[in-house]
């Protein structure tokens, strides 16, 4: 059984971050990060060829996080694989100790480093959810009975600051329908817009347990939040942030984007606008456990 | 109709090598609409291709590339050329470059790359709204296909990557959903958003395509049919006086 699970049944504010597996066989860095993180955190997200960028496999280093005392959230995206490939993977997370899994679109391989990959999305996320929720009851895709069912904490992601919204929240719900348990979202920075987002969002989950972490991506410099409102859509850093993130040396740089990370997440949490928070700091792991502590979640108990 | 772009010239060239006597054929319907391989397109490639010291040995624009039987007689009507043909160039889709080899034992080559079933917005401006799925589902969409239009295909909504109504994946191109909840909302249907589609049954397309609803023709239909639609092009037997060798 899922701890995590546990935790967001239970109603605790949960605390997930993530590691990424490496371009190549040398583990080391990820599972440092796996260790840094396993203790201070619900559940560590282990990414799928992120931004479609190949790299070693997720469920892998899923179940590396589980060897090692972790919990992880397996990340997996209907980008590389048809409905075969994925119930396949399914089934081998339950096998290898994985029970929670986050449903993906996942990037076009356009915007990664296999351009001239063919993209399947033979799925699209809200089946994925459904697939889950199916072999959970120990039914396949096609209704076939299975010889054992999976056991999987089902989650997917929502983009707060997707232009337009209304189509996204739809999408939203569909999910929500499908089955999906928890939510995890897109980087927010502006929480005045994330909590009326929010709103929206209470709203339709209405008489749901639906947990919505929001997702927190800590900032390194004024260079990479100027960046990501040029560049990356669906995120957008408000310009006192930007301004804030100016400083005189990298390391000022980097202790201002914790703070403003740990700022944020006790706003979320005393305020109540959601039920967790998602922390990205790629290849910065490090960084997280002290976040947690300015935040006053040094101890998830 | 089918839109496909000519190939550069250096590669063509590099297809050709080895053969010295060339027949090009081009087609009336998409590649002349297209201007990849209608009779200018044709004529011009010859130019070049005498300009390079092949022979060519005949040209011709059929009224169909893909019309099989009516490619065969055509090349009936140049049974001497033909003969004499080491490779046939064809500068219509990659269908009608096949249509040739049950009617010649000789080398076939394509001078055009084929691209998708296109809507012509305006001259040489074309857009893919259909690709050819074997279930049609736009009923179900405002009239807006997402299985061609979206470009990752989902049925159930956007991405998180579309960026102020543009497609992450294309910045020139409209969000294929934002198109869809646009209208939608303009029908007052937004509660068709709320229903869940199913993956598109690819069992559907399976491919190669075929199909075969031949009814059974009368005598009458049969003679009608034999009318064939064979055209020369004008100026091809032409001497090459403008981009011969020189
Ligand atoms: S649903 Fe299929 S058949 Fe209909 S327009 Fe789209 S691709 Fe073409
Ligand atoms: S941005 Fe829109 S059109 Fe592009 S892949 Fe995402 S949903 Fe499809």
């Amino acid at each position: 059984m899922s701890s995590f699970r546990e935790a967001c049944r239970a109603g605790s504010f949960v605390v997930t971050s993530e590691v990424g597996p490496p371009k190549g066989t040398d583990v080391r860095g990820v599972l440092g990060d796996i260790d840094r993180l396993k203790r201070h955190v619900h559940a560590i997200n282990v990414t799928d060829n992120q931004s479609a960028v190949m790299r070693m496999g997720s469920l892998a280093v899923s179940h590396e996080v589980v060897a090692r005392g972790g919990e992880p959230v397996f990340q997996l995206s209907c980008r590389d694989r048809n409905r075969l490939a994925l119930q396949n993977d399914l089934l081998s997370a339950h096998l290898l100790g994985v029970r929670n899994v986050l449903c993906l679109t996942g990037d076009h391989p356009w915007v990664g480093d296999h351009k001239e990959a063919k993209p399947v999305y033979d799925f699209d996320s809200v089946h994925l959810i459904q697939c889950v929720r199916k072999l959970n009851s120990g039914v396949d895709w096609v209704g076939n009975a299975l010889q054992g069912a999976t056991d999987l904490f089902v989650g997917a992601v929502v983009a707060p600051d997707a232009d337009p919204l209304e189509p996204q929240l739809y999408k939203f719900a569909k999910k929500v329908e499908a089955g999906a348990e928890f939510f995890q979202t897109q980087a927010v920075y502006d929480l005045e817009a994330f909590a009326r987002f929010m709103r929206r969002v209470r709203e339709l989950l209405a008489g749901t347990k639906v947990r919505v972490l929001a997702g927190l991506l800590v900032l390194s410099s004024a260079g990479m939040a100027r960046y990501m409102n040029r560049a990356v859509p669906g995120i957008y850093v408000p310009d006192e942030l930007v301004d804030e993130m100016v400083c005189e040396t990298k390391e000022d740089a980097v202790e201002t984007g914790m703070r403003i990370c740990a700022r944020h997440i006790r706003r979320l949490r005393e305020e109540g606008l959601c039920d967790g928070v998602h922390i990205m700091a790629p290849g910065k792991a490090a960084l997280v456990p002290r976040i947690l502590e300015m935040a006053g979640l040094g101890d998830l108990g | 109709m089918i839109i496909a772009k000519q190939k550069d010239f250096a590669d063509i060239l590099r297809m050709l090598e080895g053969s010295r006597r060339v027949f090009i054929v081009g087609c009336g319907e998409c590649a002349t609409a297209t201007e990849t391989g209608g009779a200018p397109q044709v004529l011009d490639m010859k130019r070049r291709l005498e300009a390079e010291g092949k022979e060519v040995v005949g040209t011709d624009v059929a009224h169909s590339v893909c019309q099989e039987l009516d490619l065969k007689r055509l090349l009936r009507l140049h049974k001497e050329a033909v003969e004499r043909t080491d490779v046939f160039l064809v500068l219509s889709c990659g269908a009608g470059a096949q249509s040739l080899r049950d009617a010649t034992t000789a080398r076939i080559v394509a001078g055009t790359d084929s691209l998708f079933l296109g809507n012509s917005l305006r001259r040489l401006d074309y857009e893919e709204k259909c690709s050819l799925c074997g279930e049609c589902v736009i009923d179900r969409f405002g009239g807006v296909c997402p299985v061609a239009r979206c470009s990752k295909g989902l049925l159930n909504g956007p991405c998180g990557g579309t960026d102020h109504g543009m497609c992450e994946v294309n910045p020139n191109k409209p969000c294929a959903w934002t198109m869809v909840y646009e209208r939608l909302k303009q029908q007052g249907r937004l509660d068709d958003l709320k229903v869940i589609h199913p993956p598109k049954r690819w069992d559907q397309a399976r491919r190669p395509g075929r199909a075969q609803w031949r009814p059974e023709r009368s005598e009458e239909s049969r003679r009608v049919h034999t009318r064939t639609s064979a055209c020369t092009l004008p100026g091809a037997d032409e001497g090459s006086d403008e981009g011969s060798g020189s």
